[in-house]
């Protein structure tokens, strides 16, 4: 087949690698879509919530906009390192830039998880627990979950570079790199929603 | 598009990306706006950095798929349309019957 599908893909060099690609990364979306659906019912869920602090710490006591700011350009720029990554392997630039450029997006991803933790925990000790009111509940129910999906993503990064090292650039590992991929485009698409809502939303 | 197109295709994408992020974050941290016009300008950003993202990270396209990534994605955009505005729908009206 020659006219193939010209989003996330390898490319026709890439041969059977490129071919298996078409269904499994099919197949991912329709995983991430899902989860789409999950995160936008947790955004529904704290947009009825919000209003309600029940006499606890609101949003303007707990949000630090500078830190958040901070944390939206890191992973914004981890989506774009590892867009780079995803380059190197398609135009076959060498495993070894592969790697330095997931290395990278590793290290933002990371960033961005300890500055989040770190909101976390300066909240927690100014009384914003998840039982202190719904605004609360839905807060927590919403940003952890989204900070645990980057922790899994990175693990699989570390995953699929345990793989390179191992078996080198095979099928498995190119089709693994496109899913990782989607994955990561997909979690920054849902921190847009999660600083616009929760962040901007909760501060303007 | 070869690889220098494609890399470009990935820096225009970040930087619309980052200046939508910076306009909105500097609307809020330097109180330029009323909350209305603030909440306003940042959810047509929002929108407009998601496209940007299928767009140019993901390579979404409108023609030329020979998957239907652009169909599952509207669909369920559909889905999170009906499921999100109803429930916030529904329960704002609720608390303001209460």
């Amino acid at each position: 087949m020659s006219s193939r599908h010209p989003g996330l893909n390898l490319g026709e060099a890439h041969g059977a690698a490129h071919e298996a690609a078409e269904k499994e990364v099919f197949g991912f979306w329709v995983f991430m879509m899902s989860d789409a659906i999950l995160f936008g019912l947790l955004f529904a869920t704290y947009v009825v919530l919000q209003g309600n602090t029940n006499g606890g710490p609101g949003p303007s006591d707990l949000f630090e906009i500078p830190s958040v700011l901070i944390q939206t350009v890191l992973l914004l720029t981890s989506s774009l390192t590892a867009g780079l990554a995803q380059l190197a392997m398609k135009h076959a630039l060498g495993t070894r830039r592969i790697v330095i450029w997931l290395l990278i997006s590793l290290a933002l991803a990371l960033s961005f998880i300890a500055l989040e933790v770190r909101d976390l925990l300066t909240m927690i000790s100014k009384g914003g627990i998840p039982e202190a009111s719904g605004f609360l509940s839905a807060f927590f129910a919403l940003i952890p979950l989204h900070g645990l999906h980057v922790v899994a993503a990175c693990l699989w990064l570390l995953a699929l570079l345990g793989q390179i090292a191992r078996y080198g650039l095979d099928d498995a590992v190119k089709t693994g790199m496109l899913r990782l991929g989607i994955l990561w485009h997909f979690l920054d698409i849902v921190w847009i929603g999660i600083f616009t809502i929760v962040y901007v939303g909760g501060l303007a | 598009m070869n690889r220098r197109q494609e890399r470009r295709s990935y820096a225009i994408g970040y930087g619309l990306a980052l200046a939508l992020t910076l306009l909105v974050f500097a609307l809020v941290g330097f109180d330029l706006l009323p909350r209305r016009s603030t909440l306003w300008v940042a959810g047509v950003a929002a929108v407009m950095q998601i496209v940007v993202h299928f767009r140019f990270f993901l390579h979404i396209r409108l023609k030329g798929q020979t998957r239907e990534d652009l169909q599952l994605i509207l669909f369920t955009t559909l889905l999170l349309l009906l499921m999100g505005g109803g429930t916030i729908w529904i329960m704002t009206d609720l608390s303001r019957r209460m």
